[in-house]
């Protein structure tokens, strides 16, 4: 600044704060990595990096259309959660319940009356059974947080207890088998030789990406996620939007357990354990903002697929699950330390 | 490092022969898009009482957080006892023997009083707290103030404002303080606990202690007061008033009297009064913070609210915007009644509101400009949900070039917009929705002075075409120089109401500040 102290003459202080706003617009070297796009950019190259990692440690027990399969169908259901977290993120909230709430769908939806049912009337039964049992918990997590007033971080944590322990009471803690021909059938069908699993995965992704980025829902997630005060104050209902976001990651819980079951043939209260630390992660480094207000279904699925490939790496070249995690903890820090670097810088200027 | 203040002892009040302490020369602080202080200078001597004065807007407090460090001017000097300091962090203002006591007391609700206290420079031994000794230092302190009765085992949380307060020089006093400042202390306390808190003060001059005294209470300044430092649009008007002995009138002129005139657009000569009104207020309370406000605006009048902060002026707006709960009454527009304490239901009608804190209350800092036009009238630009991004911009781009909103561009983030331009974009909004009604709470804090008068015009741009316009603002002069029709805010209540033209700024002040009328 090198303007004298002197002036303070209404031209002088407009001038002074045009150039200063232009100066915004100069771009700037980190420009390109601060915007989302080079965001994704930057996680495209991490995971090309790990492939090549892959391709030198695993040969061509990486490099094979049946691996890409594996990686693609272990990302999926861990992947339709997290585009479910993403919109509760950027929403301004967190579900700690999701594997949890998996869990409890993935049993209620192969129960034996369920499967009765399923087996007397349509396999569709299951998935229904499934989704609403997913979205009924999320709306009592939302109606909780909403209108009850309790911290996101705490009603979801009683969710994750109680839905994996009401998991526990309905399947006796056993695990129960699917048999539904039909459904086991529709399955594992691979159009265009990929999994039918992996199709659901895209689906949602590319509704995930439509319903952020060019409705009027993903707007006000944005909106309310990112200052909920003058979101209100703009006119947005914004109890009832967060009650909607938990019910969507519910729903979206219920999808991922039935594409557990359908993947494991089996529905049980053991799964989706830390499913929602997984997808924390995924979300993360991603390029969600973690305070809400930001968001990309794009970052969260190239998060996915970089922990999933990451897996795969180390499954191949026999390395420890434990090693694994400690990668994973390191690759988080790593990714949320260089974004509030990139973040601090696009401030001072 | 320092000596204690009993050394500087035996100066009593009002005595010109304290010594000088501390001389801020030139402070200047700017900050994006405006300048906050433009060369202040100020100077205190041991043991007075040195009252600051100023509307709102002044720069006091930006003044008081450059002396506790929490700041760092931009240019200017600060000497404190004699030594020219740089101080860099809060704690070495602290270690100086400068204390600070805001408005918003910072207090540790959930601990007890000793332990407020020495928080932060706790009494231990070996990293183990040494709980009795704090509380007997704590109790010692308290006696010195001459509230002997606070238990230092008392959670902090249970104790009225007037005992926090007294907490909260306890602790600055615990710090060897020698220069004590107090932002508005009497603002929560009744007039026992004033008197309190008067004898104090007293006290502690008496022991040398300087103290910087921020308040709008002339009265008070009057019985407490040794000099007077008067500010105004950032700069020192008057320094070293006697400040029993200077006339009302001639503070109040230094106050107001300003370098840069404002230039407002000009009314429009038609008759007042005519017709229903757009807006309609009967009756309307909101707890304990103001009552029986009855107001009305027509089409196309420019109404204003003033008073001081804490007059109720904001949450008159807020509750008639449904954004608090109101006790009593009802709101109308266009013969209408309003569900209450439903935002919704006052946009539906057609209520809009440029809030008094535009960043955390009115914008999306990090998103784009467009996107804070379009936030409130969404549904107009989607199809079964989905938007259609690209009428939006075009809609936001013609209302902020018509608006004049620089630099141009509608995917710009809002944060890098300066202040007037950011106030525009929320004007854009409700002219998006075609509200009925605008209501404008400080239209141009932390505007720069170029920028207001193009807010000034715009509101009356709108005004003429048919919106009703009610404005609060803290800087009297706009009121009056904007609204057609003002009203006088006093405690909650309204204590005058008539044309702008009929009361000049001292006026009001004087209402305001006297409490009865001129």
């Amino acid at each position: 600044m090198s303007d004298t102290p002197t002036t303070s003459a209404p031209a002088a202080d407009t001038a002074r704060v045009e150039r200063e706003a232009r100066r915004d617009d100069r771009p700037g070297r980190l420009a390109l990595l601060r915007s989302s796009t080079g965001h994704n950019l930057g996680l495209i190259v991490a995971l090309g990096l790990l492939c090549v990692v892959g391709v030198i440690t695993a040969g061509d027990r990486f490099a094979d259309i049946d691996n890409a399969m594996t990686i693609l169908r272990l990302a999926a259901v861990i992947g339709v959660v997290s585009i479910g977290m993403t919109f509760v993120i950027t929403g301004g909230g967190i579900d700690l319940s999701v594997g949890a709430i998996v869990a409890l769908s993935s049993v209620w939806c192969t129960t034996i009356a369920t499967q009765t049912m399923a087996n007397d009337n349509h396999w569709l039964v299951m998935v229904g059974a499934a989704v609403l049992v997913g979205g009924g918990c999320g709306l009592v997590n939302g109606l909780l947080i909403a209108y009850g007033g309790v911290v996101p971080f705490i009603a979801t944590l009683a969710m994750l207890a109680s839905a994996r322990g009401l998991a526990e009471i309905i399947s006796e803690r056993r695990t129960q088998i699917v048999s539904v021909p039909a459904f086991s059938d529709a399955f594992a069908k691979e159009p265009l030789g990929i999994p039918i699993i992996v199709w659901i995965f895209i689906l949602v992704s590319a509704i995930g990406w439509v319903l952020l980025n060019r409705t009027t829902f993903g707007r006000r997630t944005l909106a309310v996620g990112g200052n909920p005060e003058a979101a209100r104050l703009a006119g947005i209902d914004v109890k009832r939007h967060t009650v909607l976001l938990y019910v969507l990651v519910g729903v979206c819980c219920g999808i991922a357990a039935i594409m557990l079951v359908s993947r494991t043939t089996t529905g049980s209260s053991t799964h989706g354990l830390l499913y929602e630390l997984d997808a924390i992660a995924a979300v993360v480094i991603g390029g969600t903002l973690l305070s809400g207000g930001r968001g990309t279904i794009i970052g969260t699925v190239l998060g996915v697929l970089i922990f999933t490939t990451l897996s795969n790496v180390f499954a191949l070249n026999n390395l420890s699950v434990s090693a694994q995690s400690v990668v994973k903890g390191l690759i988080i820090v790593v990714a949320v330390l260089l974004q509030q670097r990139l973040a601090r810088r696009s401030d001072v200027t | 490092m320092t000596e204690g203040p009993t050394a500087t002892a035996a100066t009593t009040p009002g005595s010109e022969n304290g010594s000088a302490l501390l001389h801020m020369r030139g402070i200047t602080k700017r900050f994006p898009g405006v300048l906050a202080l433009g060369g202040v200078d100020l100077d205190v001597r041991r043991g007075e009482v040195h009252c600051l004065l100023g509307q709102n807007g002044a720069g006091k407090s930006t003044l008081i957080k450059v002396l506790s460090a929490s700041y760092q001017p931009d240019e200017g000097e600060i000497v404190w006892d004699g030594e020219s300091v740089r101080l860099t962090t809060p704690v070495a203002a602290m270690k100086r023997g400068i204390s600070t006591i805001y408005q918003e007391l910072d207090l540790v609700p959930g601990l007890t009083v000793a332990e407020n206290v020495f928080l932060g420079h706790e009494v231990s031994a070996g990293g183990f707290t040494r709980r009795g000794e704090a509380a007997d230092r704590s109790r010692k302190l308290l006696t010195r103030l001459g509230h002997g009765e606070i238990d230092p085992g008392r959670l902090v949380g249970d104790l009225s404002p007037a005992g926090q307060q007294i907490v909260s020089m306890a602790r600055a006093l615990s710090h060897d303080t020698r220069l004590l400042v107090l932002d508005e202390p009497t603002a929560a306390l009744d007039q026992e606990e004033v008197r309190n808190l008067f004898r104090v003060i007293r006290d502690l001059s008496a022991e040398g202690v300087a103290i910087i005294y921020i308040s709008h209470r002339l009265e008070e300044i009057r019985e407490i007061g040794d000099r007077i430092t008067v500010l105004k649009d950032g700069r020192t008007v008057a320094t070293g008033l006697p400040a029993r002995e200077t006339p009302t009138a001639d503070l109040i002129r230094l106050m107001t009297g300003r370098s840069i005139e404002y230039v407002f657009p000009p009314r429009p000569e038609r008759p007042r009064d005519t017709g229903t009104p757009v807006l309609e207020v009967r009756g309307l309370a909101g707890a304990g913070r103001f009552r029986d406000v009855d107001l009305t605006v027509h089409a196309g009048e420019i109404v204003g609210l003033a008073g001081l902060v804490g007059s109720g002026r904001s949450e008159i707006l807020e509750t008639l915007y449904g954004a608090r709960r109101a006790s009593a009454g009802t709101v109308t527009v266009d013969g209408r009644k309003l569900r209450r304490g439903s935002v919704r239901a006052a946009v539906a009608a057609g209520i809009g509101l440029c809030p008094e804190e535009r960043k955390s209350q009115g914008l999306l800092l990090d998103q784009a400009v467009y996107r804070n036009v379009t936030v409130s009238s969404l549904s107009r630009f989607a199809k079964g949900g989905f938007l259609d991004s690209g009428a939006e911009r075009r809609r936001a781009g013609e209302l902020t070039e018509s608006l004049d909103v620089r630099p141009e561009g509608v995917d710009r983030a809002v944060r890098t917009l300066s202040g007037g331009n950011q106030q525009k974009v929320v004007l854009a909004r409700w002219l998006l929705r075609e509200c009925r009604v605008l209501l404008l709470d400080e239209p141009t804090r932390g505007v720069d002075v170029g920028a207001r008068t193009e807010i000034y015009n715009l509101v009356r741009r709108l005004a003429d075409d048919g919106v009703a316009v009610l404005v609060v603002s803290s800087e009297v002069e706009e009121v009056l120089g904007l609204s057609d029709r003002v009203l006088v805010i006093s405690d909650g209540t309204v204590v005058h109401e008539g044309p702008a033209t009929d009361i000049d700024e001292s006026g009001v002040l004087d209402l305001v500040m006297e409490g009865d009328v001129a």
